[in-house]
């Protein structure tokens, strides 16, 4: 109960005669704080539970059916299986997709996570423009996939892209690589342009945490002699741990969604070294009209976030940042 | 001009880092700068490249360095004038759902968190999750769903035959525009979970006292957000209306399964048709892909430090 209804309650004790009848009791009722907000939260909230949670509902019945959008889905419950996630389990292209995902996510968030810190650390050091190189680290973050797809197709190419001609300029030509359709490389390729994209993020993160680091730490570091490797490993990093969680959280879980630049770049088929889940079900469902499996695959990718989201929400619950 | 007297004041500007704090502890400046420049470099090699190549003709292209600047005498801007020629129309649609959506979600997120964050009832921790849980949910996830809805419901045709009033004879407005609210509401519905987080995280700064007084004053809950919340919040709007400026303005997934192939195609899908379009006219695409980001981009550049400022929270 709020400092307000308690205070007004003991108003209404010491003043209000008027507020013992029915009525008031009512009035009163209206007044609380629970029914007032209402109006505020309750029609965003309703529209995304609609919304959102609805079309999850959906999806999960739909994957049930095994509708390939010829009639309507059937929802019956007679009809309903497994039959879609049983397919699954011996499809070797959702193998390769799900293995591929859990790659990606763990190399990209790790990779982020250093090249992030890296950034973030050297910003801090700097005094002059540091504001400037923050806006163009984090420029890449501001893009579209398709945009930074058409870019990192340009790098990427055999003949004249960048990356190769580099790397024929100084001399080591024979290390240049069909990025984008060497099996071995493809998945690689598409970590180094998302990293790109990405560790400025990692950076606005680490750099927001760096600041509340007080300043006493580094004083008494200072005075005890420390030198600027024992700072860095005794006093800044261990204060970033908070960080690295939340970075951790949001960046696994955009791998999950990271379809757009890998349409972009490959079309439909990534193929299977390249192919996420996020690919997958597009393809099954809109190209191949497997609704149903494309249904399925959806639903494993909502499972695969809401294992992944719960104990960091409660994590942050216990710490009182919910 | 804006853009670059911003770009000075953010110079001039001085982060307040622990440079200071470690200063007179033994370390290179020399080393720390090469790296800071190589880094830099490096980062915007792509956005440089991708410049250079979108001045050339194809032939020079495909001849020289992609990182060089091409000779002053060819450089040409036909790929540019191609590619907006192209994407013109998708970045108008783009716009027409941008705008609504941003604003939308940025209310609807104002008003959800300052009725989630001012008051104190059981309920409130389940419901954020619910609103955090929905800023991950991979869009993946709906669009089965979605797609089957839209083919079932027919918006174009209901909103034809509005009683006696067909919508499509009102000047401006095409049957295509259907498509656009479409995208405006999902934009929207998504938007207000990320949206609702950023002003919560604000609401929960702000002094308690003062809607304590403003209560104890008799002030209703909706009177203390109009006369009170509402003011506090403009700094706010303008952080999550960046933000969500350029979401909606970047997202492919949802303007691919909905309009694409129709005329209400946004320009993140208008683009990708032209780079599979013109396999080998990379100068066209990156044109392409540098107009597709100039909205976004001047956003960013103007209010960088808004931007920067959303991801913190």
């Amino acid at each position: 109960m709020s400092l307000h209804n308690r205070v007004k309650n003991r108003l209404s004790i010491v003043t209000g005669s008027q507020k013992r009848d029915t009525r008031g009791r009512i009035r009163e009722l209206l007044w609380t704080d629970f029914v007032q907000s209402m109006p505020f939260w309750l029609p965003p909230t309703a529209m995304l539970v609609i919304f959102v949670y609805g079309s999850v509902l959906w999806n999960m019945i739909i994957s049930l059916t095994d509708f390939q959008g010829i009639s309507r889905p059937e929802y019956r419950v007679s009809n309903f299986d497994l039959d879609m996630y049983v397919q699954m389990l011996s499809d070797p292209s959702f193998h390769s997709a799900a293995r591929n995902t859990v790659v990606f996510m763990i190399a990209f968030t790790a990779i982020c996570l250093v090249i992030g810190l890296l950034l973030a650390l050297l910003l801090d050091r700097q005094v002059k423009f540091g504001s400037v190189f923050r806006t163009i680290y984090l420029l890449p973050f501001s893009l579209s996939y398709v945009v930074t797809g058409v870019l990192w197709l340009w790098m990427f190419n055999f003949e004249v892209g960048v990356i190769n001609t580099l790397l024929r300029i100084i001399g080591l030509g024979v290390f240049a690589q069909h990025w984008l359709s060497n099996p071995n490389l493809k998945l690689l390729s598409v970590i180094l342009a998302l990293v790109w994209q990405y560790s400025g993020y990692a950076m606005v993160i680490y750099l927001a945490t760096l600041r509340t680091i007080p300043r006493a730490h580094y004083e008494a570091a200072k005075v005890d002699g420390a030198s600027l490797y024992t700072m860095y490993r005794k006093v800044i990093i261990p204060q970033l741990s908070s960080a690295v969680v939340s970075i951790s959280v949001v960046l696994m879980l955009f791998t999950l969604k990271a379809f757009s630049w890998l349409y972009v770049v490959f079309g439909r088929n990534p193929g299977p070294a390249a192919d996420i889940l996020g690919t997958m079900m597009y393809r099954e469902a809109f190209a191949a009209t497997n609704w149903a499996y494309g249904a399925a695959i959806g639903t494993v990718l909502f499972g695969i976030t809401i294992t992944m989201l719960a104990p960091y929400l409660y994590w942050q619950y216990k710490r009182g940042e919910l | 001009m804006n853009i670059i007297t911003e770009i000075k004041r953010m110079a001039n500007a001085r982060i307040d880092g622990s440079a200071e704090c470690l200063r007179g502890i033994r370390s290179s400046r020399v080393i720390l700068h090469l790296i800071t420049i190589g880094v830099l470099a490096g980062f915007l090699l792509p956005l440089h490249s991708g410049v250079m190549t979108s001045i050339k003709t194809p032939s020079e292209f495909a001849e020289t360095l992609p990182m060089v600047p091409p000779n002053i005498g060819s450089i040409t801007i036909e790929p540019w004038t191609v590619a907006f020629e192209t994407l013109s129309t998708s970045m108008i649609n783009s716009l027409m759902f941008t705008i609504p959506a941003m604003v939308g979600s940025a209310v609807l997120g104002s008003i959800a968190a300052y009725g989630l964050t001012m008051v104190d009832w059981r309920g409130q921790v389940g419901i954020m999750s619910l609103f955090v849980a929905a800023i991950f949910v991979p869009k993946q996830a709906l669009l089965v769903p979605i797609s089957r809805f839209w083919s079932i419901v027919d918006l174009q045709g209901i909103l034809a035959n509005l009683g006696p009033l067909n919508l499509w004879a009102l000047p401006f407005l095409q049957p295509y525009h259907a498509t656009i609210f479409e995208l405006a509401v999902y934009h929207t519905v998504f938007g207000i979970s990320i949206c609702t987080l950023l002003f919560r995280g604000y609401y929960l700064t702000i002094d308690q006292s003062l809607i304590e007084a403003a209560k104890l004053d008799g002030a209703s809950f909706f009177a203390t957000y109009w006369h009170i919340i509402r003011p506090l919040s403009y700094p706010m709007f303008a952080v999550v209306c960046i933000f969500q400026f350029t979401q909606i303005w970047n997202e492919f997934l949802f303007g691919l399964v909905l309009s694409s192939g129709t005329q209400a195609a946004p320009a993140t899908v208008t683009l990708n048709d032209l780079n599979s379009g013109y396999a080998q006219l990379y100068n066209r695409q990156a044109a392409g892909a540098f107009i597709v980001a100039i909205p976004t981009l001047l956003v960013y550049l103007m209010f960088g430090d808004k931007f920067a400022k959303a991801q913190e929270y």
